[in-house]
């Protein structure tokens, strides 16, 4: 909510939107009336208040750059930063998890080593870096990948590598600090003790309970990859949500950019309250309490 | 006879327990991380020193001399050691202005935020109650925040300018402080000497900053190293859309971003101030994780 308001003033204060919005030939009576249809000449907070009661109703108003309905064209980009930001994820559990819990397993050696500096580096780099040096591998030196826009699974390798490449990074770290901690905790030793084979007593036991902290806290941060959206479709010219808040925000198009902007937080809202009851539901430890 | 051989006090080797003995943890001189230190201070010294030290000016443009390659490479010369961009700038003498702009923007933000977060732990978390409860509340608001989508709008509003982009990611920071720095606030609140002190009838603000201050620091210190390299990405991003310092000042986002459209020509333009970039920031972690291991061995995933 709150976020709304500070950006709905702000985006008012740097310019007058009639301006923007009626032809440069109109006359100031002209202006004026389209001010007054918009409502620009009732106070702010009027204003703000008439913003938030029409998007409850659904109503986004027009974009300016568009031309059309705002939420129609969120709508129409949204399935794309979904499919990216899924792909992100896949790659990030199917790469990162294993990382991690292979660089606990084998401690000290170079698997772990190298699971050590990789998660280091890859939290180190910059997205929009990431994501050009794989252009000019995989798209100017080898010919092998196409350089931007959607179409073809090609299309969708290097920019959800990019956008997952940090969350791995993050992932590998923590899956590998909690696999370490339970490793070294008491029911596993019972279970050596037990005469369970090695890689049972990894799989089974020590890999689930690590498996808890490392789903809520990669839970909690699904929402950090939108940030990263923004940064990897403007790279790969993907046309997505986060490209198109760039966008509208360097057409100047107010009406997008708020309806971006309060979507983007309701989601976050909302996903942060989710992933909450979630955690709770599956650590029953929380419920007792 | 004599089998152990004689360790200095500068090496001492810990043996550690269990799955982590094939760890070993060197305490004492030795154990500072030399490679992120000596990194960082030769970055320190190219911010301040940077003017001095160029090999040409960074902004002069040269367009006899237009992407020129590194001298390896064949068309460059040892005049321009890492290559030229589209103006004939030299790209040496860009990062090294450039990590003056960074760092400076980094050191800024993290100094703002850090101290406006230590004031809301330290009043939040000694004095407890409405204050308490308001504060969190704020506090809490701030961290729901998609981050770099708030700054990508605020820059985009207020106009990209250095001082515009220390203050929105000061602004959008301190929340993260606020939280941590207040548990540790909380959890010295309760220390014998804090009650001492109460009953020598000390004030508030006399104990939050004679008592319990001090005794956050080494959180703080620890929080600042790693936000400092996040906070250099971020200016980094905010420069690369355009909407951070602006040019012709040479922040190493936007340098990154001139060289995209040279991608199939001139690689060499994009990928040093990413190389930069990526080294600033491994240093910083590697020098937090190094910080906060030292301070408390117990302190875990932040």
């Amino acid at each position: 909510m709150g976020i709304s308001v500070i950006v709905f003033f702000l985006s008012h204060l740097s310019g007058d939107p009639a301006l923007l919005m009626a032809s440069p030939d109109a006359k100031p009576e002209d202006i004026e009336a389209l001010r007054i249809t918009l409502g620009l000449n009732k106070p702010l907070h009027v204003q703000f208040w008439m913003f938030i009661s029409k998007a409850v109703r659904g109503d986004f108003g027009q974009s300016i750059r568009w031309g059309k309905p705002c939420l129609e064209v969120w709508l129409i980009r949204f399935p794309n930063t979904l499919l990216l930001g899924g792909a992100a994820m896949a790659f990030t559990l199917v790469v990162g998890i294993p990382t991690g819990i292979l660089s606990a397993v084998t401690a000290g050696r170079w698997f772990d080593n190298f699971g050590k500096a990789f998660a280091l580096a890859g939290q180190s780099m910059p997205v929009f870096w990431v994501g050009l040096m794989l252009m000019l591998v995989f798209s100017v030196a080898l010919r092998l990948l196409p350089t931007s826009g959607m179409g073809t699974w090609q299309h969708l390798i290097m920019p959800s590598f990019t956008l997952g490449w940090y969350f791995t990074a993050a992932i590998t770290r923590l899956s590998r600090s909690a696999m370490l901690d339970i490793l070294d905790s008491e029911y596993i030793k019972m279970a050596r003790i037990k005469g369970v084979p090695e890689f049972l007593v990894i799989l089974k036991h020590g890999f689930r309970n690590a498996m808890i902290p490392v789903v809520t806290l990669a839970a909690l941060n699904v929402v950090t990859l939108l940030n990263g959206t923004v940064i990897t479709e403007t790279v790969f010219n993907w046309p997505g949500i986060g490209r198109l808040i760039v966008d509208s925000i360097f057409a100047r198009d107010y009406p997008m950019v708020q309806t971006c902007v309060l979507i983007a937080s309701g989601l976050f809202i909302f996903t942060n309250l989710f992933v909450d009851i979630l955690y709770a539901y599956i650590d029953p430890r929380i419920k007792y309490q | 006879m004599l089998n152990s051989q004689p360790v200095s006090e500068a090496e001492e080797t810990v043996q550690v327990s269990g799955r982590l003995s094939r760890i070993r943890v060197r305490r004492g001189i030795r154990g500072i991380p030399w490679t992120p230190v000596v990194i960082l201070l030769l970055f320190l010294v190219c911010g301040i020193f940077g003017n001095f030290i160029t090999p040409h000016d960074p902004m002069k443009t040269n367009l006899g001399a237009a992407k020129a390659p590194p001298f390896w490479q064949q068309g460059g010369s040892t005049k321009y050691l890492l290559g030229t961009d589209a103006f004939g700038r030299d790209i040496l003498s860009r990062i090294i202005r450039g990590a003056g702009i960074s760092l400076q923007v980094g050191f800024a933000v993290v100094i703002f935020a850090g101290a406006l977060g230590a004031v809301i732990a330290l009043l939040t978390g000694y004095l407890g109650g409405w204050v308490d409860a308001v504060l969190m509340r704020i506090t809490d608001m701030f961290l729901s925040m998609p981050y770099l989508m708030i700054a990508i709008a605020l820059a985009a509003v207020l106009g990209p300018s250095k001082n515009n982009i220390i203050l929105i990611m000061a602004i959008l920071g301190w929340a993260g402080y606020a939280r941590v720095l207040r548990g540790e606030v909380l959890r010295i609140k309760g220390a014998d000497f804090i009650k001492l002190a109460i009953v020598a009838r000390a004030g508030n603000v006399r104990i939050m900053l004679r008592h319990i201050f001090p005794n956050i620091v080494n959180t703080l210190v620890v929080l600042a190293t790693l936000q400092l390299g996040i906070v250099i990405i971020m200016e980094s991003s905010l420069s690369f859309l355009g909407l951070g310092v602006p040019p012709p000042e040479p922040a190493w986002g936007s340098m990154v971003a001139d060289g995209r459209v040279l991608m199939f020509s001139s690689w060499w333009v994009s990928t040093w101030p990413g190389i930069a970039i990526l080294l600033v920031v491994l240093s910083c972690n590697l020098l937090g994780d190094w910080l906060r291991v030292r301070m408390d061995p117990k302190f875990r995933q932040l």
